[in-house]
């Protein structure tokens, strides 16, 4: 297995092309650029064998995909920011329509005013789609997920649509050492593409016609039941990818130092690889912290969560994207998954790509606990973490 | 005719079949009818219902218009283009 320095971008190249995709479609958007440039001289080259087609607008570059899947084609397309939301339209007639395919999201915040750095409202958007949602740490999480996002999409109990989300420029841009699994072991790892159906010229039926609005409202219930099945799918092809690689991906929620934690910091992305870093300072000063970072939002792993959440003392949400008017959407999901169980704390930060180191982490870790301790607060849904002020932006405190 | 995929999913698929959005029933408020003396057959109405609801039926080895009033949603189109105001809209019921 060759271990080259990639780029979170050029990681996820490798995964297309090991993933033996066939068709891309794509429009250019920093910070995603460079997975498809690099795919091009891969093509170009003559190592890799698939169609592009360069499109004038997301909407289409979704839509080709979409329409290629629909032929039977494995697909691929990458997007960032502005590109998704023109997407987002398209995002719900993939779903709805059963179709597998793989999309890769390299995070950026979304304007006005101007911003291409990292945050997460454009991949939280997705939330509500019916797409799978897996968010990576690392450029080797970036190609593993990728590859697995095949796997579980185009698994017949599944038949949804999959997004992998990694930080823009944080991995999107930055080079790490990445074991890239040989071509027969993925071939070993997915199987001959499954769909639900194909529609080609000649086929003799249309899709997306009016139905009953109970058919409607049983399509949809059929979408959560499959998210549900997700669950398990997700863990045996992360069982199988551990066989293989020796990388396991068993398990949606990655614990760091959980079990004998008094207080877990939860969160997505790259910047939980701070909070772990955070955790050892903070265990240091006698806070035992602990990390459980969601590899996986949707579906959301309420299970394993609760399993991590068991007995602790403090559960503080970070979310690096607010629902405004009301807290950060995994405050939300988390705080909604675990009721009365444990306290919760929310809180936003890293907007718009404002850094947020180690540092600022065992900031947040100590002032939550003196919140906990000192005022005996039990729920806190929103503080809004900007330049070491803690702005406590909710209407109560419960 | 809604499509389940083998493995019990359902699907937003279709199959072109006779009535698959459901007969009109009793909303339509006015109907199209066809003055038969007036008609030259030019089959104009049949070219540009909305609702391919009018059928071409051999009278007297000329083709003329046959309007299907099970599916017929009562827009008026047909009256609207015939060139001879050989189709007239009238009251449901009156």
């Amino acid at each position: 297995m060759p271990r080259m320095v990639l780029t979170g971008n050029h990681a996820v190249s490798y995964a297309v092309k090991l993933a033996r995709v066939q068709v891309i479609a794509i429009y250019p958007i920093t910070p995603q650029t460079a997975i498809v440039e690099k795919l091009d001289e891969m093509i170009e080259s003559g190592e890799f064998d698939a169609d592009i087609i360069h499109v004038e607008s997301e909407h289409s570059a979704l839509a080709a995909a979409y329409g290629a899947a629909v032929g039977g084609a494995r697909v691929f397309t990458a997007t960032s920011s502005h590109g998704l939301l023109y997407m987002y339209e398209v995002l719900w007639w993939v779903a709805a329509s059963r179709m597998p395919m793989v999309m890769v999201v390299v995070t950026r915040a979304i304007g006005p005013p101007w911003n291409i750095h990292t945050d997460h409202h454009d991949i939280m958007s997705m939330r509500d789609s019916g797409w799978l949602l897996a968010m990576a740490e690392n450029n080797q999480e970036a190609l593993d997920l990728t590859l697995l996002a095949y796997r579980v999409s185009e698994d017949p109990r599944v038949y949804l649509p999959v997004a992998v989300g990694l930080d823009g420029f944080i991995l999107s841009h930055t080079a790490e050492p990445v074991d890239v699994p040989e071509q027969s072991i993925v071939d070993r790892f997915l199987p001959e593409r499954r769909q639900p159906y194909t529609i080609e010229p000649g086929t003799d039926v249309s899709m997306g016609n009016i139905f009953s609005d109970e058919y409607f409202e049983e399509l949809r219930m059929d979408m959560q039941k499959s998210m549900l099945e997700a669950l398990n799918v997700i863990r045996e092809a992360g069982r199988e990818y551990g066989r293989l690689t020796g990388r396991s991906y068993e398990k949606l929620v990655d614990c760091y130092k959980c079990e004998d934690a008094d207080y877990l910091f939860i969160g997505i992305g790259s910047w939980m690889g701070d909070a772990k870093i955070a955790a050892e300072k903070l265990r240091e000063e006698g806070l035992k912290f602990g990390v459980a970072r969601l590899r996986w939002i949707r579906p959301f792993p309420v299970d394993e969560l609760l399993e991590a959440a068991s007995g602790k003392k403090l559960l503080v949400v970070m979310d690096r994207s607010i629902s405004m008017g009301h807290t950060g959407p995994l405050y939300a999901d988390v705080s909604g998954a675990t009721g009365s169980r444990v306290p919760v704390y929310g809180v936003v930060a890293g907007i718009g790509g404002v850094d947020v180191s180690y540092k600022d982490f065992v900031s947040i870790g100590k002032w939550a606990v003196e919140r906990l301790e000192e005022e005996g607060v039990t729920h806190l849904p929103l503080t809004w973490y900007h330049n070491g002020v803690f702005n406590y932006m909710y209407p109560v405190k419960l | 005719m809604v499509i389940v995929d083998p493995h019990g999913h359902l699907l937003p698929l279709s199959r072109a079949a006779r009535g698959a959005a459901g007969r009109t029933g009793s909303w339509r408020t006015k109907k199209p009818l066809l003055n038969e003396s007036r008609c030259v057959g030019c089959l104009v109405c049949w070219l540009f219902c909305p609702e391919n609801t009018i059928d071409i039926v051999e009278v007297d080895g000329k083709s003329m218009p046959r309007i299907d009033y099970e599916y017929c949603k009562g827009c008026g189109v047909c009256a609207q283009v015939c060139p001879t105001k050989a189709i007239s809209m009238v009251e449901e019921g009156g």
